[in-house]
């Protein structure tokens, strides 16, 4: 125990001590707030430049359908020919040209709409053009049919469902965001500190290896001890460098918006007008949501599954970094390490959020080496226990196993040089 | 000290059934070619591998886990950390093996002024030569009085200068009680240190014992002479039909007849020394020892 605090001790001073870590733990809030200035500053240049569109509409019903809005300006061509119209937007520059022919049906009219650019025109300006026609002609095409379109306007309604668990706790459709958001980030933060503090381990084992101070060590401590005191030692390191960067990164964000004036915690424009667009009520549910979210659970779990999957992936690391002599033929042993990791990734960011309690997000929140990742994006639609039990049972046991069988490799392969070992030779390794 | 000790990695024997007692407060030489199995065998002492079968006695005991603490080992393939401090990387090794803080502190200082290492505390190890590195490997190994020393290879990579001052301080520790283990396949320092030997040779150990019980036990009753007398050729003819005649080399200043006598087990030294007076006068007369490099070619080139 006592050396076991020993190495704990080396590996957090070597880690914090390299020039490296302290680098990137104070340039990295900063290069990412400035990052996210960097694209607010250039979405907001990006779309407060206007686009003009001339409109050649031959067929006159469309002559006051399209309005002028922030980003768009439409400039009538109608009344000239085709070409006339073409050579005007080219010699103007304006962004295109949108060609709106005479046909006899509405049917045929909406298949002959043509644009005219010189590039092809953003999505958002298309679909809103679009839109603007589709409305105008199914109006029209209903009318010619007989059917009364005051009648259909009033019959419209705004449906926004209302949903209560059997606990009789009221939930809204925002709850689901947030528990969206809670499990994602929680998984996406436990993948990222997976890589990377496990390279890190794996690192420094090498880097023990090249040093050839590896056998000193271990003629004074059991190799086990060594690898669990590097994954531990390197573990912390990685929490202070996060809190630094929690810290740091507020801070940051609080001094730059208020300096810039720029406004970021409140949300965009267009969500703005979905708060508005919601009844009051539904603002005070979703605080309710927050706090209805199974939080104890949450950390707790969030917690178990954090060690527990980080241990695993660091163990397996350490093996790997044992193995090789150097960093550069680490490459054919990641295949496992990176393939379950974004299997969980994937699985929790499709399958989870479309249905988190289907068959494929239930298996693999069972299967440890995905497990931590996808249970964590589970836990916030609520899981029954008994399959929380499992999983986190599974994940202890496979935790044992793996460790035993790294140390196993790790006990080895620090004292083999020059050899570029096959996975058949780790598992001979094995039962040495 | 090792009883029977056997090891095998796989389909590959490492160590087939080595004996080997080291008496306590000797210098003790493990030789073999590369690849014989001698640091396999420093392993199994350090605990680092366990063996198959067999077991180590260290004391009178058993080997227990905490024994490290009495071992102090100087591995062939070495190295520090190299971003890290000098000072503080012998601390953090030293209290690996058991030392306190200001227990290693001091010895350290200890170590550091009688070596002359006293600016290097906060050096890095990048910083300082292959040789100083070395010798920083030195008193780390030794730091903690460790009552068993064993070295592997220690002057490989020392320069003359450094590799004296630590044969000094080995031979010192040696005085002082320690016992000593030295694996090499560099045969002067064996004939220079050890007081026993063993030879291991592709697994297996071949001979062991003392050093000068070794030698006698492989010498060959030879003596090189160096005779001058009135007709050499004539001397030569008669010494080669009486014995078995063979050349030698050695260093003179008079110009005579140097010839190598290989005498019968039965023959003594006196007899032949008689002989020749009576024929010549002798100004050379020595016992072929055979040399640790001998009997090491001798030995491996007889088994393999």
């Amino acid at each position: 125990m006592r050396n076991l605090k020993l190495i704990i001790h080396r590996e957090y001073l070597a880690r914090v001590r390299n020039k490296t870590f302290v680098v990137m733990t104070f340039l990295s809030p900063l290069i990412l707030v400035g990052m996210i200035f960097l694209v607010a500053y250039l979405s907001s240049l990006n779309t407060s430049a206007v686009h003009t569109i001339a409109v050649n509409d031959q067929s006159k019903l469309f002559e006051n359908e399209f309005q002028d809005s922030e980003t768009l300006r439409f400039i009538n061509l109608s009344g000239i020919p085709l070409e006339d119209a073409k050579l005007i937007v080219e010699e103007k520059e304006y962004s295109g040209l949108l060609f709106i022919p005479e046909k006899d049906s509405n049917v045929e009219m909406a298949k002959s709409v043509m644009f005219y650019g010189k590039e092809s025109p953003a999505l958002g300006i298309l679909q809103e053009i679009e839109r603007v026609i589709t409305d105008k002609l199914t109006t029209r095409e209903l009318i010619s049919r007989g059917v009364d379109i005051s009648k259909i306007e009033s019959a419209e309604t705004q449906v926004s469902i209302q949903i209560q668990n059997f606990e009789g706790q009221r939930t809204s459709k925002m709850s689901n965001y947030i528990k969206m958001f809670f499990g994602g980030a929680a998984g996406y933060l436990l993948m990222m500190f997976i890589i990377i503090y496990g390279n890190m381990v794996m690192r420094s084992v090498i880097e023990e290896k090249t040093n050839r101070i590896i056998e000193i060590i271990i003629s004074s401590v059991k190799p086990m001890q060594l690898m669990l005191g590097k994954i531990l030692g390197t573990s912390l390191a990685g929490l202070t460098q996060f809190a630094i960067w929690v810290v740091l990164g507020g801070i940051l964000i609080t001094v730059a918006a208020s300096v810039s004036g720029l406004n970021l915690v409140s949300p965009p424009p267009m969500a703005q007008e979905g708060m508005d667009q919601m009844m009051s009520g539904e603002i005070q549910q979703l605080i309710v949501d927050v706090t209805n979210l199974p939080l104890g659970t949450l950390l707790v779990s969030f917690l178990i599954y954090f060690i527990g999957g980080y241990f695993l992936y660091s163990a397996i690391y350490a093996a790997i970094g044992a193995a090789v002599d150097s960093e550069t033929d680490t490459q054919q042993f990641m295949i496992p390490i990176i393939l379950p990791l974004m299997l969980g990734i994937y699985v929790g960011f499709f399958s989870v959020i479309e249905n988190p309690h289907g068959s494929i997000s239930t298996i693999f929140s069972m299967i440890p080496l995905t497990s931590p990742i996808v249970m964590l994006m589970r836990i916030p639609f609520g899981v029954p226990w008994w399959e929380l039990a499992v999983s986190i049972i599974l994940l202890i046991v496979t935790n044992a196993g793996v460790l035993w069988l790294a140390a196993k490799i790790y006990r080895v392969g620090i004292l083999m040089y020059g050899k570029k070992p096959t996975y058949r030779e780790l598992y001979k390794w094995l039962k040495y | 000290m090792a009883e029977n000790i056997s090891k095998q990695f796989g389909d590959f024997t490492a160590l087939n059934n080595v004996s080997i007692t080291i008496p306590k407060g000797s210098i003790f030489g493990l030789l073999g070619p590369n690849g014989a199995g001698k640091t396999t065998f420093i392993r199994i002492i350090n605990q680092i591998t366990m063996p198959d079968l067999g077991r180590v006695i260290l004391d009178g005991s058993p080997l227990h886990p905490d024994d490290v603490r009495k071992i102090g080992y100087l591995p062939e393939e070495r190295g520090l950390y190299k971003s890290m401090k000098v000072g503080e990387q012998a601390l953090y090794l030293a209290r690996l093996k058991g030392l306190s803080k200001a227990e290693a502190k001091e010895q350290l200082n200890y170590w550091f002024t009688k070596l002359g290492m006293t600016g290097w505390w906060d050096k890095k190890i990048q910083e300082l030569s292959k040789g100083m590195a070395q010798k920083v490997q030195f008193v780390i190994t030794v730091l903690h009085r460790p009552k068993l020393l064993i070295f592997d290879e220690p002057f490989s990579g020392f320069d003359p200068v450094n590799a004296d001052i630590i044969k000094n301080e080995i031979l010192k520790l040696r005085d002082e009680g320690a016992t000593i283990l030295f694996s090499t396949h560099r045969m002067e320092s064996v004939e220079e240190l050890c007081d026993y030997m063993a030879l291991i040779h592709q697994s297996n150990k071949l001979l062991d014992g003392k050093v000068d019980d070794i030698k006698r036990k492989y010498k060959s009753n030879t003596f090189e002479v160096g005779l001058t007398s009135v007709d050499e050729n004539l001397l030569l003819n008669e010494l080669q039909e009486k014995f078995k005649i063979g050349n030698a080399n050695f260093k003179s200043i008079t110009d005579d007849l140097k010839v190598s006598i290989q005498l019968k087990p039965e023959e003594s030294a006196n007899d032949l020394l008689q002989y020749l007076i009576s024929k010549a006068q002798v100004n050379h007369f020595v016992e072929v020892i055979p040399s640790v490099n001998d009997i090491f070619i001798k030995t491996v080139t007889k088994n393999a």
